[in-house]
């Protein structure tokens, strides 16, 4: 028996990996060194209890509380200035600390700043939606949804949007293998024939780089044509011109011999 | 690719007695093999490249249709994803008979570089295919040459052979 792996990371880990190799961190200041930020902090603090701040690339970010979501966007909306909500994204950490990263992305076009608010779900825990202060939340928060499984409350319309409906599975949870597990595999041919044709069918050939030569049913090696599923052969065949060597009626065969090339155009 | 079996020698794809009526009646047909447009990604840039005045499908008597019921080819350029297969299943059957289908490209043929959870693995997986074209994207020359192999395909057959399903039916 193959030997047991856990496969909650499993589309995380990279076939090669440099020991020498440290990912690059952007650099984190604190929130003090631009003034805008420090003021729109203290009013942020005031009101919501912070678990973390500082600036990244020039963005102000703020972690609050789950349960604060939809507070913290209507008060950067309404007191910070910030009248746009550019992305919704949700990053999937539940294998190294069983939560959902949530981040709200903001610009603010008075002030030309932006600003970056965050929190923590974990993976039982509903998120609030805040498509009453933003439209954009509609298919953001759906999409979060359909591909993370992240489930959001009080939403209009919460439907997958980007996978079929009768998906099984978040293809952006960390755990879903990149290939797709049985159902997703099996999805088109299930669908469309039924699950009794999977044995006519046969599985996919997910090895891109196998190319067997002697394999006549599914390559066909150049030059050595023959037909599909015959016996591979040695001899050397001729593939034959486009057009039967008497011709067709009425179409007339371009030669080589009769093509003039051009030295100028005309 | 998909892994079944095909014999093409049992189900009258491959050289047969023909009649004078034969040799006229497929004539006619390969010399206007109107084409579904079915652009799914980027090969169907190159497909309308070979549909225009450039390369000009139409000296073949290929015209683009944008209905099944008047096409005799699917030209399947493009990315199938399993969303979408359904689709196509659903307009290869509304194409009248005798039809046939040119694969076109990396994506087409075999899912190409897109080994995930969400594109078919080869379209022939879900429609019976005549002719696999490579490339990615494959040049509008290769597209002529794919229609004038299939021609030459067409000429091959019998006209009133029985109308077998290829398969996957």
């Amino acid at each position: 028996m193959r030997e047991y792996k856990p496969k909650g990371d499993v589309q995380a880990k990279a076939y090669y990996s440099d020991r020498f190799w440290v990912a690059p961190q952007l650099p984190t200041f604190s929130v003090d060194s631009d003034e805008i930020f420090a003021e729109q902090s203290k009013k942020i603090n005031e009101n919501f209890e912070v678990i973390k701040e500082y600036i990244q690339t020039g963005h102000l970010v703020v972690e609050v509380k789950a349960e604060d979501n939809k507070d913290a966007v209507a008060f950067f909306k309404d007191e910070l200035g910030y009248n746009f909500l550019m992305e919704i994204a949700a990053v999937d950490f539940l294998e190294k600390r069983g939560v959902f990263e949530i981040v709200y992305e903001m610009l603010s076009t008075t002030t030309k700043k932006r600003a970056r608010i965050k929190c923590c779900l974990r993976e039982n825990q509903a998120l609030e939606s805040v498509n009453d202060h933003f439209r954009m939340a509609d298919w953001s928060e759906r999409e979060m949804y359909d591909l993370s499984g992240v489930k959001i409350n009080n939403h209009p319309y919460l439907k997958r949007i980007i996978m079929p409906d009768d998906w099984q599975g978040h293809p952006l949870r960390k755990d879903y293998p990149m290939i797709g597990d049985e159902a997703a595999q099996w999805y088109e041919v299930d669908k469309i024939f039924g699950k009794e044709y999977r044995d006519v069918i046969g599985p996919e050939n997910r090895d891109q780089a196998r190319v067997d030569r002697f394999d006549t049913q599914r390559y066909s090696k150049i030059k050595h044509e023959v037909p599909k599923g015959a016996e591979f052969s040695d001899t050397k065949t001729d593939f034959g011109d486009y057009q039967e060597k008497d011709g067709v009626f009425l179409v007339t065969k371009l030669k080589k011999e009769d093509s003039v090339q051009l030295k100028e155009r005309r | 690719m998909a892994q079944h079996k095909v014999n093409y020698a049992a189900e009258g794809g491959l050289p047969v007695v023909l009649t004078t009526v034969d040799k006229l009646v497929q004539w006619g047909r390969s010399n206007s093999v109107w084409a579904l447009t079915y652009g799914l990604a980027c090969c169907a840039i190159e497909m309308m490249a070979a549909g225009a005045s450039r390369y000009d499908f139409d000296r073949f008597g290929t015209i683009f249709r944008a209905s099944p019921r008047q096409a005799d080819i699917m030209v399947v350029a493009g990315t199938l994803t399993k969303k979408h297969a359904e689709f196509i299943r659903r307009l290869y059957d509304q194409m009248a008979e005798p039809k046939w289908v040119i694969s076109m490209g990396s994506c087409a043929n075999t899912g190409g570089m897109f080994n995930t959870y969400a594109t078919v693995q080869g379209v022939d997986r879900i429609i019976p295919v005549d002719i696999y074209l490579p490339g990615c994207a494959p040049r509008p020359e290769t597209l002529q040459f794919a229609l004038m192999m299939l021609q030459k395909q067409i000429r091959r057959e019998s006209a009133f052979r029985a109308l077998k399903p290829k398969r996957l039916v």
